[in-house]
């Protein structure tokens, strides 16, 4: 477990201000913010490349704030992976074992267990400039995670690769995470990252971290305005799907179903509708929409110029001053929310 | 019909041609100034070279220069390392200053250099009489031709070093260091081996620096003579006759030694 308290650090043109959280162990924690918004610094001040000028980091209950980073046992993977050029897959695995002073038979015993769980063992000769990002970005994790760290952090860990190697390592993360169950700080500016693999998610804006939540919770209640610009304010809602005929799938979510668009075949889906995608109305839509679904009206929130009306299915809607005044949407009220099968947008948990 | 497309081709690419043009003029001021005085010793006066190869007083200095040069690039190397690396990684107010000071021996005429060094390392100043009393003595000897090499060479491999450890990312230092590396650790496995075929090269460019510098040595140790100094020498004395063969010879072996040098060196990095 680590926690972080008070954390206060100025660089020349960032700083981070007072940020405070704690992951748990096993926990697979993301940090989620904007380009730019601080987020490498953040991990390169738990790895201990600065001291912050104000604050504590602790690891395990014991204060390691000035504790220099390789006394820490945290490893790191940069968005870059940031592999060592000069040695091959096999060296750079190693290099931390080596720095241990194992005796060379478990280097090896070791060495070669992580490569062949992370499927890189036939690379193991290659030198770095000769491997894909994915590739390459396997072996900086096989690298990090060699030396058994108690946290691991990732820097943007996918978004240097092409969509397709993005998502078989974004299944390959999750599933080392199941295995090894390392704690694990994450920062990305990726919300579909976020959502497949955050236990829960820190938001951090201008050095400032303004929401600490579930998943569910950021993307379904953020606590600012400026979260729900960046999040960019979405319903997420956890299903499973039951059916996929011709790529119109059928989602359960426990109280309802909802006909989406999409080639996923079966599993645990995350389902996403925009708010301003839904169309609140008094009496069930016979409509083109494929969805209606009824519920009472839970909340209501101002959000700049428009509304959102929160109901007490999961769901909610963005609608004017205007709607709300001729509908008549109160709280208590029942309605039906009704959106198109293309406006849904499913993601593989 | 060829003429034409290559009339229209020279058309297309004017500024080109006539930059070319200008420019091949300064290499063939190089290559002429020393493939004439090359070419004249080998094929119209051999005999000369020959003598000159075979007289002892000639074969001592150029051994000289080499190994004086030899010592003043490792003094370089091991001073200027750190040094470099510092300026790579580091920002602090002054560093300009710093940089401008290393820079420094490269723009002032090297028989001010020898006056100053001549200055502070004289026997009859406090740091000439300091080090005669752990018995180097600067004053025509060995360790004035050194010095004197070292203050013009100096820059040369410090700028390349330090160009060096630029080019390699600093957090590839980071990541050494979370998998236990110390900072010395990190140093000696990351950062030293990916720079040093810049380290090499700039050695080599300190080194042959130090082989050519006249100005400065002459005005500390005009003996044991250096052999930029024979060759000015037996130009007094002997004029062309005398002093050609030797700068002939000078040459050739210095060149002999650089082709040796980067070949092993692209060798063993090809090896690796």
């Amino acid at each position: 477990m680590i926690t972080l308290e008070n954390v206060s650090h100025e660089w020349e043109d960032f700083s981070l201000k007072n940020v405070s959280f704690s992951v748990n162990k096993g926990e697979h924690f993301v940090i989620l913010g904007p380009t730019a918004a601080g987020k490498t610094l953040i991990l390169e001040t738990i790895a201990g490349f600065y001291v912050p000028r104000k604050g504590k980091i602790l690891l395990n209950g014991k204060n390691i704030t000035q504790i220099p980073p390789e006394k820490r046992n945290i490893g790191f993977v940069y968005q870059d992976y940031s592999l060592f050029p000069h040695m091959n897959v096999k060296e750079n695995v190693a290099f931390g074992l080596k720095m241990q002073k194992l005796p060379k038979r478990e280097i090896e015993t070791k060495v070669q267990s992580i490569m062949d769980s992370m499927g890189i063992t036939y690379l193991q000769d290659r030198l770095p400039s000769t491997l894909s990002g994915g590739e390459q970005q396997r072996v900086a994790l096989a690298r990090s995670l060699v030396i058994d760290p108690d946290i691991l952090l990732l820097d943007e860990p996918l978004s240097a690769l092409d969509p397709r190697t993005r998502e078989s390592l974004r299944e390959e993360l999750k599933r080392i995470h199941e295995v090894r169950n390392t704690t694990t700080i994450h920062v990305t500016h990726d919300q579909d990252e976020a959502l497949a693999l955050a236990d829960r998610i820190g938001v951090i804006m201008d050095g400032e971290l303004v929401q600490v939540d579930t998943p569910y919770m950021v993307f379904n209640e953020p606590v600012t305005e400026e979260i729900a610009t960046f999040v960019g304010v979405e319903n997420v809602l956890k299903g499973k799907i039951i059916s996929n005929e011709e790529g119109v799938v059928v989602v359960e979510t426990g109280n309802y179903q909802i006909r989406a668009l999409s080639n996923l075949k079966e599993g645990e889906v995350n389902v996403f509708i925009r708010p301003e995608n839904i169309i609140l109305s008094k009496v069930r839509l016979e409509s083109s929409a494929r969805n209606s679904i009824s519920g009472k009206i839970s909340k209501v929130n101002q959000f700049g110029a428009t509304f959102r009306i929160y109901m007490d299915n999961g769901l909610s809607a963005l609608v004017t001053k205007h709607a709300i005044e001729e509908l008549g949407l109160n709280v208590g009220k029942t309605v039906y929310a009704s959106f198109k099968a293309t406006a849904i947008h499913l993601i593989k948990t | 019909m060829m003429v034409k497309k290559a009339l229209r081709g020279a058309k297309r690419h004017r500024l080109s041609l006539i930059f070319l043009f200008v420019g091949s003029l300064l290499i063939l001021f190089t290559i002429l100034t020393l493939f004439n005085m090359i070419f004249r010793q080998l094929v119209l006066e051999p005999e000369g070279l020959l003598e000159a190869a075979a007289d002892p007083v000639v074969i001592e200095s150029i051994v000289l220069t080499l190994y004086c040069s030899f010592l003043a690039t490792l003094i370089a190397a091991i001073l200027g390392t750190p040094l470099a690396y510092v300026l790579a990684r580091h920002d602090f107010p002054g560093k300009t200053i710093v940089e401008s000071v290393i820079d420094v021996p490269i723009i002032i005429p090297h028989s001010v250099a020898g006056i100053a060094l001549y200055a502070l390392f004289m026997s009859r100043s406090p740091v000439g009489e300091a080090f005669s009393n752990i018995g180097i003595i600067f004053e025509d000897s060995m360790w004035g031709i050194v010095v004197a090499m070292l203050f013009v060479s100096a820059p040369f491999y410090v700028n390349a070093a330090r160009e060096g450890f630029q080019t390699i990312n600093p957090r590839l230092e980071r990541v050494a260091r979370t998998l236990g590396a110390s900072q010395w650790k990190s140093f000696y496995k990351i950062t030293l081996p990916l720079a040093v075929r810049h380290l090499f090269s700039g050695a080599i460019m300190a080194w042959a620096r130090g082989i050519s510098e006249f100005g400065a040595v002459i005005m500390i140790a005009f003996y044991p003579m250096i052999a930029p100094v024979l060759i000015f020498y037996r130009f007094t004395t002997h004029g062309l006759q005398g002093s050609q063969p030797i700068a002939v010879l000078l040459i050739l072996i210095c060149i002999g030694v650089f082709i040796l040098l980067r070949t092993s060196a692209k060798y063993w990095e090809k090896k690796k």
